[in-house]
């Protein structure tokens, strides 16, 4: 007998962020960089050598910590860049590059990272599939749900900006509220904590800054939560499993 | 006390005296005591403000009565939905009284349960909570309004009563009502308006101000056009859509604005067309006249050569599923 199983299609926000809409306001850094596919295979060659080898100046390889495509290590706690919007991904590495944002490795690496290599890693990155999300054993406590998806007082609900499910609006929107689904959960509380204690940008208008000051250590842990068990992929269609 | 408007004077009241937001409230700023006791030496017998909170949702109770303000609690979030009879718009209730009704300084449905009757300078007489509610169906949802006893006035009754749970009953609650700001000195202006729109607004509202869809469903809500508020709504005055926008927009990041900047970006907005007032009376001259003849109103005023109140899309419903205008994004499917 042959049994049903479950294959995941990818779909993804990532894929959204470059094919979708024209953004409201114009904003050349959500165009595709590269102007023609000769350029572009330059920076995604040239991403590739710092993923895998380094750079020349001494950046670490991304690969040992985010993974070949970028599709971080959970356990460890290494975010997945794979599919986060591209001006997301250089605001990032800006940032930790001016010291602005907090993590003593990050710091070092996007340090020695020059502005070519950051816009071709973030090409790379970007256009990389996410990874698929294991669903946890224990779903994750209604208070983490109750925040994302209904808010509380000024605190509006995740979703608003991050999108359903945590899987980002598109066009510019996404590339301002990035995709935060199937992130490890400690990484994510870990970013709620450095909002609350002011050490990274507060984001787009200090949006993100003000929210994470109002939320309590319980709702950092339960929305992290929450949102680490949210799948990257979109859609899932039940077709016939190999054996 | 200048800003202070014949309507709900109690409520302008506070909203000068105190401040903006929930938290900024918790530290209540000393010299908001001395305005309060100059204006209730003045007028005697003013309750004092105030806190309260309404109680968690976990707290609906789970029977007949809990059965009810839940239907409340979910047509307040998505009113397209539940009651599209009434809607005339893609607006929600939610969309201007943030947190499903219960934040303060955005019009919390607490605070208004406690506020009624009372006497309403809009249509001159003393109205009811109903009535209250019938009001924001026929102007802020260009619907048409639920008759009286109707289930989905029970609902919105029942969620806005329970939500009152233990509030005085007359008294005057902290963060009433929208905040009431000062005149601003430098007046409002279009040009500055725009520019902060662009900066702070346009990513979630649309440089269109038609909002987004999302999967084609109401996302961020549309600030005019034939989907927005009709001509006829709070909001459309200068005053209120400027305490609204102080208080709590940019989204999560409230009393960011300054005074100045919320009134010009509300004279921005409401310089656009949206639905005519479904109490027209055959020129834009004589509905001015009769309904927009205060200092806040922009209805049947010329702004860059056009002259405000010819409406757009249609007065009183035209019904939700006709294409909503409007960005759509659908993040699910590429
Ligand atoms: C030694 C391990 C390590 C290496 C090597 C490394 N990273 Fe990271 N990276 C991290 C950690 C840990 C974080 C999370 C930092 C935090 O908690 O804020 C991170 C975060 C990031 C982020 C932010 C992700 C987000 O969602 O905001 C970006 C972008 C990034 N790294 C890019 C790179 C690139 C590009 C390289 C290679 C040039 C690289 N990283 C190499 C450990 C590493
Ligand atoms: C009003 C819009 C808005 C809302 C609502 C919002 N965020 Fe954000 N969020 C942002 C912005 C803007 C950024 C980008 C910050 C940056 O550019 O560095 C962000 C970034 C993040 C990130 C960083 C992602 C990464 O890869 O490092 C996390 C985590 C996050 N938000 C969690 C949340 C949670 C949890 C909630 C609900 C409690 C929430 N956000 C609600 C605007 C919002
Ligand atoms: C476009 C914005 C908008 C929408 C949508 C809207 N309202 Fe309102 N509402 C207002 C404004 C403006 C006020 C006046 C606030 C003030 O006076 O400070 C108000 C006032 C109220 C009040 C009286 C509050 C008080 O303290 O006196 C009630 C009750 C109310 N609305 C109920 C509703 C209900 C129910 C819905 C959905 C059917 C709704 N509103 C939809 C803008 C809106
Ligand atoms: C992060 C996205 C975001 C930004 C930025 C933002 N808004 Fe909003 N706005 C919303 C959402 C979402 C709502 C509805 C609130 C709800 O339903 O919880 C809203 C509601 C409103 C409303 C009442 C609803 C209506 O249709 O009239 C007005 C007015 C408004 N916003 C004006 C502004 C202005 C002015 C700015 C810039 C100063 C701004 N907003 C910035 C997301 C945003």
């Amino acid at each position: 007998m042959r049994r049903r199983g479950v294959l995941t299609v990818v779909l993804l926000s990532g894929a959204v962020a470059h094919a979708d809409a024209p953004p409201p306001a114009a904003d050349a850094s959500v165009r595709p960089a590269a102007s023609s596919s000769a350029a572009l295979a330059a920076q995604m060659a040239l991403a590739r050598q710092i993923v895998l080898h380094g750079s020349p100046q001494g950046a670490h390889e991304c690969a040992i910590c985010h993974g070949e495509e970028g599709q971080g290590k959970i356990k460890a706690a290494f975010p997945h860049l794979a599919g986060l919007p591209k001006p997301y991904l250089e605001r990032q590495l800006r940032h930790f590059g001016a010291l602005a944002r907090d993590n003593p490795s990050m710091q070092a690496i996007a340090h020695k990272l020059d502005d070519a290599q950051i816009v071709a890693l973030a090409t790379y990155f970007s256009r990389q599939v996410p990874p698929p999300i294991m669903s946890p054993a224990t779903p994750p406590p209604a208070l983490g749900e109750a925040l994302a998806v209904r808010g509380r007082d000024a605190i509006p609900a995740c979703v608003t900006c991050h999108g359903p499910g945590g899987r980002g609006l598109g066009g510019a929107l996404s590339a301002a509220f990035p995709p935060i689904a199937g992130q490890p959960a400690v990484y994510l509380e870990r970013q709620l904590r450095a909002w609350k204690n002011g050490q990274r940008p507060a984001g787009l208008d200090g949006l993100m800054g003000a929210i994470g000051k109002r939320l309590s250590e319980a709702e950092i842990v339960a929305v992290s939560q929450y949102f680490a068990a949210q799948p990257t992929l979109v859609a899932t269609v039940t077709t016939e499993a190999r054996p | 006390m200048s800003a202070r408007s014949a309507f709900r004077s109690a409520h302008t009241l506070i909203a000068i005296a105190t401040c903006g937001v929930l938290s900024a409230c918790e530290q209540a700023p000393q010299g908001s005591a001395a305005p309060l006791a100059a204006a209730s030496a003045a007028q005697p017998a003013r309750p004092v403000a105030v806190a309260f909170a309404p109680p968690p949702l976990s707290a609906i109770p789970d029977d007949a009565f809990g059965v009810v303000v839940r239907q409340g609690e979910a047509l307040f979030r998505n009113t397209p939905a539940h009651a599209p009879q009434y809607t005339g718009n893609t607006l929600s209730c939610r969309n201007c009284h943030l947190d499903a009704g219960r934040l303060a300084d955005s019009a919390p449905m607490w605070a208004a349960w406690v506020s009624y009757p009372a006497y309403r300078s809009k249509n001159r007489h003393v109205n009811t909570f109903e009535e209250r509610l019938q009001d924001c169906f026929r102007f802020s949802m260009n619907g048409k309004a639920p008759p009286s006893g109707s289930p989905a006035l029970v609902a919105l009754e029942a969620y806005s009563y329970w939500m009152a749970s233990g509030a005085p009953t007359h008294g005057v609650l902290r963060g009433a009502g929208y905040p009431r700001l000062p005149r601003p000195a430098r007046g409002w202006d279009y040009a500055r308006g725009q520019a902060l729109y662009t900066e702070h607004c346009a990513l979630c509202h649309g440089a269109d101000g038609q909002g987004l869809l999302v999967d084609g469903k109401p996302w961020f809500p549309p600030l005019w056009g034939p989907q927005s508020y009709n001509w006829g709504a709070g909001m459309s005055r200068l005053d209120l859509a400027a305490g609204f926008i102080k208080a709590n927009m940019p989204l999560g990041n409230g009393n960011s604005l300054g005074d100045q900047q919320a009134w010009d970006v509300a004279y921005y907005i409401d310089s656009h067309e949206r639905p005519q007032d479904p109490r027209y009376l055959g020129s834009i001259e004589a509905t001015r006249q009769q309904f927009h003849d205060g200092p806040y109103e922009t209805y049947g005023r010329t702004v860059n050569g056009h002259l405000l109140g010819v409406g757009s899309g249609v007065s009183g419903g035209s019904t939700v599923t006709q294409a909503a205008r409007g960005r759509t994004t659908t993040p699910l499917r590429d």
